[in-house]
């Protein structure tokens, strides 16, 4: 773990050296205009004067000692800007992967019950126009649809700060208003996964004996396929939501831009763009703490689905 | 007697329109402004921080010592009146007696002194104050600037974001100005507005500061600013009342798209001191541009017309020289280079460019600054074939890859957009002065143009004080420029405000947001 950790640090670093210009070049960019001492000190100050391996070496020392260090671009300490958008992409990125396996199982077994059907062959096709449809396209039609002509969600950010109620149900309410259409946008991607896979393995299972047998028991229909072929066939849908939820995360980055959805992938795209090494770190090391989270959720799932996994 | 009837009702419905503009005219106090800013400010102090980012809520947040009109002419802000003596040489600001910080703390001379040295010291544009030797603080309001030279620049450089007072107790405290921890937060201004929280990504909120200067202003109780990246999410926040105010839109489908709404009002008025201009920038000293026949065979061949009307779908107006078409320097009579395709080709045979069996006579690449020239990138290699260009286009992966390209001279052509920046000798002289070929700095002479005589008529420009002689050198310098053609300009980045029906006195003045919004208001 933490070799990977040293490797993926180590890639980063070089990654963002090969590309061309820094963040004197960026800073130049905001201002409208450089001077050349100015820019040279700047270099200095954040020790991009150095050779390559002293740099090299610095970075991963301080990444040891957990020291996220100054963002270059924004002069303010790297955990503190991580720690202000962390929980808008956690609450994102988790309301999203929930409610698209959510959906996405739904529509499965709805889709298994005949699977040659119309109604099959629409679920099949509304859940691949997700996945086919540019996660920005869905994003910018919902708003048209949901906040210009049909005005019921705001159009971007994830709260009003014009309340000024202290009620607690005000704000949450008001949070969740915002939340909706990033979520679905987010969401939108994974239906298709989750609902083929599901429907598959669904498939699988009700031709297997012990479905057979519950229906010769005379279980209800209802029984049957909630309670013994759903979960004997929800392990490769788990599974599959597990790993994909580093997909997730980077979808999010796109659903961020487009709602302005105060969280980690706005401030990624910026800190690649104006060089921000250091603040680049802290996001990836914050969104593989994210994705091992999500992947021990996903074998915690498991165990509770299959008693015979264990961690 | 029908006719007559038509002409009363037409004449009382003037009356009445007119009369209602009056009542709308007169400012109300309160309400909050809910604006859109595209970008994340780096932090809030103009001091040490220039660009249009930082300016919109520098300008709220910091007073000027002057500020300008619609028409260019200093009025009194901070100061309330100067004296400029001594051929120019020394220029005496008399401040507002009863100014004060937003902490309380009155605002004296020396803090005056202070700004300036910071801004001479840490902001990138050396020339605003570059002159200026010593400020002299005889009494608590009274600064005096003492020059080596007359500076005609001085006094749009003392106005909208560019000389921002700050306070010195507050951050003369011995830490490095340009990473001092009060540029983010607890900011201590001197203007119309106060900081109430500056949430990175997401907004800026600014509230009335009481103490404020001028009586009875600011008229807004409280400024919102959203920091909103998507242009669609924009939009379409502007187009659903969401939003009230964005400036510095410059989409052109956004722009056509937002005139159509009832609601709103879309102005190009107030860019002109920001001076934003697209031009083709050539590499004057090597490669097949460093002839001066090939760049001008270039701009024969591109249509200016085809630009304004296909790519920018005419919100853009035409530059033709390097000098905003807004500021009181631009020179329109010169050289304009109008398509002219059989000329262009004629030069380049003239020029010993044989073509080839193919039909090409050399190849030359085209980067480009920003995505928004793209389009304009595109064209330039469909134009330039018919001159018998072999034209690539060269995209760059992001900002800082193409600055280290043409900073480092390793380009034929490139399409930009630069600003003039108030005066011309802030903004406009760099891009020619052969003193400012400066290798790995963007924006600066690039184009490693060099002309003595070019240099000499800017210097000469630069001190000259009385406003006739010194439009005739830069008359002159423009159509120097337009000659050797280091750059061949286009048209002006369409910059509009797009602002809701509820907005009273948006800022139309030269310096758009980067300038003191205490005048605008929110209508009942």
């Amino acid at each position: 773990m933490l070799l990977v950790l040293l490797v993926v640090v180590i890639l980063n670093f070089l990654m963002l050296h090969l590309a061309p210009g820094d963040i004197a070049d960026t800073i130049a960019q905001t201002m409208g205009g450089a001077d050349e001492q100015d820019m040279a000190e700047l270099r200095k100050q954040y020790g991009l004067d150095q050779p390559f391996f002293i740099q090299l070496f610095n970075y991963v020392v301080r990444v040891a000692l957990l020291d996220f260090g100054q963002s270059h671009f924004y002069n303010l300490p790297v955990f503190d800007l991580i720690m202000e958008r962390f929980p808008a992409t956690l609450l994102l990125v988790f309301s999203a992967q929930i409610l698209s396996l959510f959906v996405g199982i739904l529509l499965g077994v709805y889709a298994a019950q005949n699977p040659n059907g119309l109604s099959s062959l629409f679920v099949n096709m509304f859940s691949l126009f997700g996945y086919a449809a540019p996660v920005f396209w869905t994003g910018i039609l919902l708003l048209i649809a949901f906040s210009l002509h049909i005005p019921i969600f705001p159009v971007s950010g994830m709260r009003d700060i014009t309340i000024e109620s202290g009620n607690f149900f005000v704000h949450f309410f008001d949070v969740l208003k915002h939340l909706f259409l990033p979520m679905i946008t987010l969401a939108s991607i994974f239906f298709a996964y989750y609902s083929r896979l599901c429907r598959a393995s669904m498939l699988e299972v009700l031709g297997a004996d012990f479905v057979r047998t519950a229906k010769a028991k005379g279980l209800s229909k209802k029984d049957v396929l909630l309670k013994h072929a759903l979960k004997n066939s929800l392990s490769p849908v788990i599974t599959f939501a597990g790993l994909s939820f580093s997909a997730v995360v980077s979808g999010a980055i796109l659903v961020e831009t487009v709602y302005s959805w105060p969280g980690l992938g706005t401030l990624a795209f910026n800190s690649i763009i104006s060089r921000d090494t250091p603040v680049l770190l802290g996001i990836l090391i914050f969104s593989t703490l994210m994705v091992t989270m999500g992947n021990l959720l996903t074998d915690l799932t498991l165990k509770a689905l299959d008693p015979r996994i264990k961690i | 007697m029908k006719k007559h009837f038509l002409k009363t009702l037409l004449l009382t419905a003037t009356l009445i329109f007119t009369s209602l503009g009056v009542s709308f005219a007169e400012p109300k106090k309160g309400g909050t402004l809910i604006a859109a800013v595209g970008n994340n400010p780096r932090h809030l102090n103009p001091a040490v921080q220039s660009g249009i980012v930082t300016g919109f809520p520098g300008a709220q947040l910091f007073a000027t010592p002057i500020r300008y009109d619609n028409n260019w002419e200093p009025q009194p802000y901070l100061a309330e009146s100067w004296d400029i003596s001594d051929g120019g040489k020394t220029v005496k600001l008399n401040l507002v007696k009863d100014a004060v910080f937003h902490d309380g703390v009155p605002i004296k001379s020396s803090d005056v002194k202070f700004s300036l040295e910071t801004i001479k010291k840490h902001h990138p544009f050396k020339t605003m104050f570059a002159p200026v030797v010593s400020v002299e603080t005889p009494d608590e309001h009274t600064a005096v600037l003492k020059l080596s030279s007359p500076h005609p620049a001085l006094m749009l450089a003392m106005s909208s974001q560019l000389m921002a007072i700050i306070p010195e107790h507050v951050y003369g405290d011995g830490q490095d100005p340009k990473t001092h921890p009060q540029n983010s937060e607890n900011v201590v201004g001197s203007g119309p507005f106060k900081l109430v929280e500056f949430k990175s990504g997401e907004h800026i909120i600014l509230e009335r500061f009481d103490d404020f200067f001028i009586d009875g202003r600011p008229y807004l109780d409280k400024m919102v600013l959203k920091i909103i990246r998507d242009p669609a999410t924009r939009t379409i926040g502007l187009e659903n009342g969401e939003i009230d105010f964005y400036a510095f839109e410059n989409v052109p489908t956004n722009i056509n798209r937002l005139k159509k709404n009832a609601n709103l009002n879309v102005t190009p008025d107030g860019y002109a001191a920001i001076g934003p201009i697209d031009w083709l920038a050539f590499n004057t000293k090597s490669g097949k541009t460093a002839d001066v026949n090939v760049r001008r065979a270039i701009a024969y061949a591109i249509d200016r017309n085809f630009i304004l009307k296909a790519i920018m779908l005419g919100v853009a107006d035409e530059a033709r020289t390097g000098i905003h078409p807004g500021s009181p320097y631009y020179e329109p009579d010169v050289e304009a280079y109008d398509i002219d395709i059989d000329k262009a080709n004629k030069i380049l045979d003239d020029a010993g460019y044989k073509k080839g069996s193919d039909g090409m006579r050399f190849g030359l690449n085209v980067d480009f600054g920003w995505p928004g020239l793209r389009p304009n990138a595109e064209y330039t290699k469909a134009a330039l074939k018919k001159i018998g260009i072999d034209v690539t286009v060269r995209q760059s992966a992001d900002f800082p890859t193409w600055a280290q390209t043409v900073s480092n001279h390793n380009f034929d052509l490139t399409w930009d957009t630069v600003f003039n920046w108030g005066d011309p000798v802030i903004g406009v002289h760099r891009t020619y002065q052969t003193s400012n070929i400066k290798k790995g700095v963007i924006w600066s002479n690039t184009q490693q143009y060099s002309n003595p005589k070019v240099d000499a008529i800017m210097e000469k420009a630069g001190v000259e004080n009385d406003m006739d002689k010194r439009k005739a050198l830069y008359s002159e310098l423009q159509k120097m420029l337009a000659n050797d053609l280091p750059v061949y300009w286009t048209n002006t980045l369409p910059y509009h405000t797009i602002y809701s029906n509820k907005v009273g006195n948006p800022p139309m003045g030269i310096w758009a947001t980067s300038s003191p919004m205490d005048m605008t208001y929110i209508k009942d």
